[in-house]
């Protein structure tokens, strides 16, 4: 990364951002001692947080989860970049809650009834295919490792902007490496509850900044109306690299498609990601759930308005005049260009620190299905509760080494594609989950074989695209011409309408030879339990212990 | 419901799978998707809003219409799977 105009290191910022990055690590440790069961061995304690969360905390870990570090910072920095394109961000974690409300509360029952804890259990227990739950289980870990790896840039970017670090080799990474020990201790020794607790710091010096940053930045500028007149000439003026103009103020007729499905396809895709299904499954009760997804959206417009710091880093000239300016600095540099150090010390911490929860959160979510779906269901059917946790703390900390080796040894732009690739992957499962939770009409094999063609697609157009300006490069985005309509959109989306028709075809092929059903696990009242399980429909019952 | 009862199951009662509530909130869920992924209907820079373009502070708007209809939507939900609870358990000899 290139080291910028950043006035080196500023001793009041750093002081700032340490006392709070110290502060969580406590918060870290001190969680495992929270709220304690009385079966700590078993998986639901470590990988689930003892399925206990209420409203107020299931509401801090999701949307620590699930705005990431990374959203923080390459949301803006796409706004900074295109302009309007990147916005499409904003629909789409509008779209996202009435979208799962639909199913959410069932995938919660039915987890509660029949103690899943991920989604390739559900797959397992619903369609009773090895097959179909593997490649679900697969799908996860491939789109969550990449995602980790982002969230390591997330927190890289800050350190550059902080200008911490040695200038190459080893001291620059050492920063990186210590912030990445004290992740994986505290995930290895509290399991969820650790980014539970941290989350509640995470998310209010995430509301504080945001809030500050949108009232005071704009103020500084000279207002709203004087940053967009500077956005626009910026914008408008032509890229050297593909001759065109650099972005724009509105989406264009030509990339209206591209901003609508990349909106909804990223709305379905989200709460396929393993991350998400662990914080969800980690609620108390149904109700629980339903009451999140009504009050979720506040961190939608937080995201909102922490995207228009885009345009106010353009018109505070960030970046300007610097050759190959990586735009995922653009936010931390406003930061430190308009706020006194003191507070630019807070921001970068929220920053910091929101890299962390996801990060856990995902660790943890990747341990649990290979644990679940991989280890137990291949390799030792036998295996007990305690023998599970143990593989799966393991498994928490080989995974970050693996994000680690992502961000430190390869391409960071390597994460980046693979981080696009996993968004189309993940929605592959879609068919299988979200019809599962609904009925039993696909046939396994079908749902198997549309998964397949979805991914094969998905993968073949994303790797034919290139980025602006760099002819015969691959995956330079995640927009491609769609077959039949002509218009250009985003391929995860294309890819998964594919999965769908061959998914409804072959089922109607395969019914017609009236083949042998599989077993279904579940009973309709499976999916309705309030809260304790095998017990449809009932008002709220203290859980029992599994 | 399949519940496996060992004595002969009392018939299931049968609730409509459609109701005017369940009317409601298909179309409180649904009409954030045809407001926003109507691209054209707001890709406009004016009128502005203290020197926002349209196009961003009305899908920010959005932001906040679409959680009052999700949350109205909870509500409802909430109020008529009690009332359904009930009819069931009324019905049920005990």
């Amino acid at each position: 990364m290139i080291r910028l105009a950043s006035g080196g290191t500023n001793a009041v910022s750093l002081t700032v951002f340490l006392i709070l990055f110290v502060a969580v690590t406590g918060v870290g440790f001190v969680a495992s001692r929270w709220r304690r069961a009385e079966n700590a061995l078993h998986l639901d304690e470590w990988g689930l947080g003892g399925r206990g969360f209420g409203t107020v905390v299931s509401w801090f870990l999701l949307g620590g989860d699930l705005y990431t570090a990374y959203t923080f910072i390459a949301v803006p920095a796409l706004v900074y970049g295109a302009g309007a394109a990147g916005f499409y961000a904003v629909p789409y974690t509008i779209l996202v809650w009435p979208l799962v409300f639909l199913f959410l509360p069932r995938l919660w029952s039915v987890a509660r009834s029949k103690g899943y804890v991920t989604l390739a259990d559900f797959a397992r227990g619903r369609y009773g295919s090895r097959s179909l739950a593997l490649a679900v289980a697969l799908t996860g870990i491939l789109a969550t490792m990449p995602y980790i790896a982002l969230q390591l840039v997330g927190i890289q970017a800050v350190l550059d902007t902080m200008g911490i670090g040695g200038s190459s080799g080893f001291g620059k990474d050492l920063p990186l490496l210590i912030a990445f020990a004290v992740l994986a201790a505290y995930t290895y020794s509290s399991g969820l509850r650790a980014p539970a607790l941290i989350a509640f710091v995470k998310d209010t010096l995430v509301y504080i900044v945001v809030i500050v940053a949108v009232i005071y930045i704009p103020i500084r500028l000279g207002g709203y109306g004087h940053i967009f007149h500077d956005a626009a000439t910026s914008l408008a003026q032509t890229s050297p690299a593909t001759g065109k103009p650099k972005g724009s103020l509105i989406t264009g007729p030509k990339a209206q498609w591209s901003y609508a499905t990349l909106a909804l396809g990223s709305a379905m895709a989200l709460f396929m990601y393993p991350h998400s299904a662990t914080g969800v499954l980690a609620a108390k009760s149904r109700t629980t759930v339903r009451r999140n997804l009504a009050v979720l959206p506040a961190y939608s417009l937080m995201l909102g308005l922490l995207s228009l710091l885009g345009f106010m880093a353009i018109s505070a000239g960030v970046g300007k005049g610097v050759k190959g300016f990586n735009a995922q600095l653009a936010v931390p540099e406003l930061f430190q260009q308009m706020f006194p150090s003191w507070f630019a010390g807070v921001a970068f911490a929220a920053v910091g620190i929101g890299a962390l929860v996801p990060a856990a959160i995902m660790s943890i979510a990747a341990a649990n299905l290979f644990t679940r779906n991989i280890y137990r269901e291949y390799f030792k059917p036998d295996a007990t509760p305690a023998q599970e946790t143990a593989v799966a703390k393991i498994v928490s900390l080989v995974v970050k080494l693996g994000a680690l080796g992502f961000v430190l040894g390869i391409d960071k732009q390597f994460s980046i594609n693979l981080q696009l690739l996993g968004g189309i992957w993940i929605l592959q499962t879609f068919p299988a989950i979200v019809a599962g939770l609904f009925s039993r009409w696909f046939n396994h094999w079908a749902l198997l074989v549309g998964w397949a063609a979805g991914m094969a697609y998905g993968t073949y157009e994303a790797y034919n695209v290139a980025a602006a300006g760099k002819p015969h490069s691959h995956f330079g985005g995640s927009a491609a011409n769609i077959p039949v309509i002509g218009q250009i959109g985003y391929i995860g989306v294309t890819a998964f309408v594919l999965n769908l028709a061959v998914s409804v075809v072959l089922t109607l092929a395969v019914r017609a030879a009236k083949p042998r059903e599989l077993p279904d696990e579940t009973v309709p009242g499976d999916y309705l339990v309030e809260s304790a399980p095998l017990a449809p429909l009932t008002p709220e019952i203290t859980p029992s212990a599994p | 419901m399949a519940e496996p009862a060992t004595p002969p199951a009392p018939p299931p009662p049968h609730l409509p799978l459609v109701t005017p509530t369940r009317v409601v909130c298909a179309f409180l869920l649904g009409v954030p998707f045809v407001a926003l992924l109507w691209v054209s209907s707001y890709s406009r820079l004016t009128p502005t809003f203290i020197g926002i373009p349209f196009f961003y502070w009305y899908q920010l708007a959005w932001v906040i219409v679409s959680a009052l209809f999700t949350a109205a939507v909870f509500v409802l939900i909430r109020r008529e799977e009690a009332s359904r609870r009930a009819l069931l358990t009324e019905r049920e000899p005990s």
